[in-house]
């Protein structure tokens, strides 16, 4: 008996890391998938960000255990797209129960120094882009009548200011306020709203050689190896870890989109090995 | 797989309410069980005690899963007490890796400056000093185990906001936030996460009783139980006047077992939006 058999869950940001984990732990759980992903770079992007091989493995992994995905690429700052992709996903899995608006990027400035590109393309898809997936999906969260869950990846910096990438800080607060609001907006359908905050989670967004140097600016180059930066997003902790699994994010967005949190709403909940409480 | 397969769970306040719930949710992922509650009267309460009775029923109800239970008479008010309880039972049952502090009384509804001196230190040492002892008695263990631990707190959302005529409960639920937090940074080089759970009202005899429906429903002499929902459910988001006692379970089951393996700090409200409303 999966915790989410019968059910539909749309995932944006599908390709790898969070999103992909997201699809896999969703699917173990009996859950059908409609997943997106942008699957190409974006300008502003120092990192390489998915491709279109990576989607293709997140179905391969999904359909390995026998359950259905429909996977299209699209910009979540892309309405009609998304909405197309959506409409789709739906009209042959025969319903949605969950959304998880995980698609997100990372980029770095002082807030005095981020062109207006970053700062855009930053809110468009950090924020705008979590509007968007909600958007899409609420009426056929409310075609259904058997309510809904909406969970929204936000971060540490959805809750506490941090140096060095406001533009991040900025939308990952937002969307806290879109999460609060949608929780009132869409309560009397019983669909719940809530966003997840994970501490640095080990997936290429945090393994690349920008963060590295973003984070220990000190070290030449050469030093700067995935064991360095650890001890360096260690101290960010309260838990002595560097970091969370993936599978970590995704067992609380599991844990929410499941009827075992029938009742939580409105409810920003951090999986940060204590970050915030430090 | 059972999500708590081979733990032992403490959990005080046992006798009924949410803390069975707790007991038979956790047996049902396959924890052992020690049990506490005060099966007494606390003066000031406007419900009807735990007996010792009804903590014999969480017994019955956790062996029938076929899972090893010790169930004891034992007031969080006194450390010593609640210190040999919890020896005992790891003693017996071999090992503890959760700590569900959950004992808690509503007392008397009265505006601040009415409250009698003796209800506010009693609410106090029940409702924050107790889960203070709850968690100084299994640390130890939870230490000695060396695989880490989940502390869970039943707080309450009159823990994140102010609530009137309840003054004195308003205050322990919110001090036991910064017992959390602070245990969370301490514990954390053991592995041992500590969070809380904040509920909306819940359907137990706590809140289904005539003291409640009158603190709910000031406006009227002699409030039914369908006057309570009707304020109960306003308090809310989701359309339901009060969420059940398995809803806790269900949060304190996510936080115990190895799901929420690097969760701590947190507040969670289980509270059907309540705390955005």
């Amino acid at each position: 008996m999966g915790r989410l058999d019968g059910k539909v869950a749309f995932v944006t940001g599908a390709a790898r890391g969070q999103g992909r984990s997201h699809a896999v732990r969703m699917a173990e759980e009996g859950a059908d998938i409609i997943a997106v992903d942008v699957a190409k770079q974006l300008p502003t992007v120092e990192y390489e960000m998915a491709n279109p091989d990576d989607l293709a493995e997140t179905m391969r992994q999904v359909e390995a255990l026998d359950r259905r995905i429909v996977a299209r690429e699209a910009d979540v700052r892309d309405y009609a797209a998304l909405k197309s992709v959506l409409d789709e996903g739906v009209a042959e899995l025969g319903r949605l129960d969950i959304v998880a608006a995980n698609a997100g990027i990372f980029t770095q400035g002082r807030a005095d120094e981020l062109s207006e590109e970053s700062w855009n393309e930053m809110i468009g898809v950090n924020l705008t882009g979590v509007w968007h997936t909600a958007k899409a999906a609420i009426p056929h969260l409310k075609a259904g009548g058997n309510g809904g869950s909406i969970i929204i990846t936000s971060s540490t910096a959805g809750l506490k200011g941090y140096e060095n990438f406001a533009h991040y800080v900025s939308a990952k607060h937002g969307v806290v306020g879109l999460m609060r609001t949608l929780a009132l907006e869409l309560a009397p359908d019983m669909i719940r709203v809530n966003s997840v905050h994970p501490t640095g989670v080990d997936t290429p967004m945090i393994q690349n050689e920008m963060l590295y140097g973003l984070f220990a600016p000190d070290l030449e180059p050469d030093e700067r190896t995935r064991e360095a930066l650890g001890e360096r997003f260690k101290a960010l902790n309260a838990l002595p870890i560097p970091w969370v699994e993936p599978v970590d994010i995704s067992n609380a967005v599991l844990w929410l989109a499941s009827d075992e949190s029938r009742y939580v709403t409105g409810v920003t909940l951090p999986v940060d090995a204590g970050a915030t409480t430090k | 797989m059972a999500r708590v397969q081979g733990k032992v769970a403490f959990i005080t306040g046992a006798a009924r309410g949410q803390g069975r719930s707790h007991a038979v949710r956790l047996a049902q992922e396959g924890a052992d069980i020690i049990g506490i509650d005060i099966c007494e009267a606390i003066p000031e309460n406007q419900y009807p005690p735990a007996t010792e009775e009804d903590l014999q029923e969480t017994v019955r109800q956790v062996e029938a899963l076929d899972r090893r239970i010790i169930a004891e008479k034992a007031d969080v008010r006194d450390f010593e007490q609640l210190k040999a309880v919890v020896d005992r039972g790891v003693a017996e049952l071999g090992r503890l890796d959760i700590v569900c502090a959950n004992a808690g009384i509503a007392g008397r509804f009265n505006r601040s400056e009415d409250i009698p001196d003796d209800e506010w230190a009693n609410m106090l040492d029940i409702n924050l000093s107790g889960v203070w002892r709850t968690c100084k008695a299994a640390i130890p263990h939870l230490k000695a185990g060396g695989r880490g631990g989940s502390i869970i707190l039943t707080s309450s959302d009159a823990g994140l906001f102010a609530y009137e005529n309840i003054s004195h409960y308003v205050s322990a639920k919110h001090g036991m936030v910064g017992l959390m937090r602070t245990l969370a940074l301490e514990l954390a080089p053991d592995m041992i996460r500590v969070n809380s759970i904040h509920p909306t009202t819940v359907d137990t005899p706590m809140v289904n009783n005539e003291a409640v429906f009158k603190l709910f429903r000031p406006d009227l002499e002699h409030p039914t139980v369908d006057d309570f929902a009707e304020a109960a459910t306003a308090m809310n988001a989701l359309p339901i006047p009060w969420v059940e006692a398995v809803d806790i379970s269900n949060a304190v089951l996510f936080l115990a077992s190895d799901e929420a393996r690097y969760i701590t700090g947190v507040p969670l409200p289980v509270d059907a939006g309540a705390a955005v409303k």
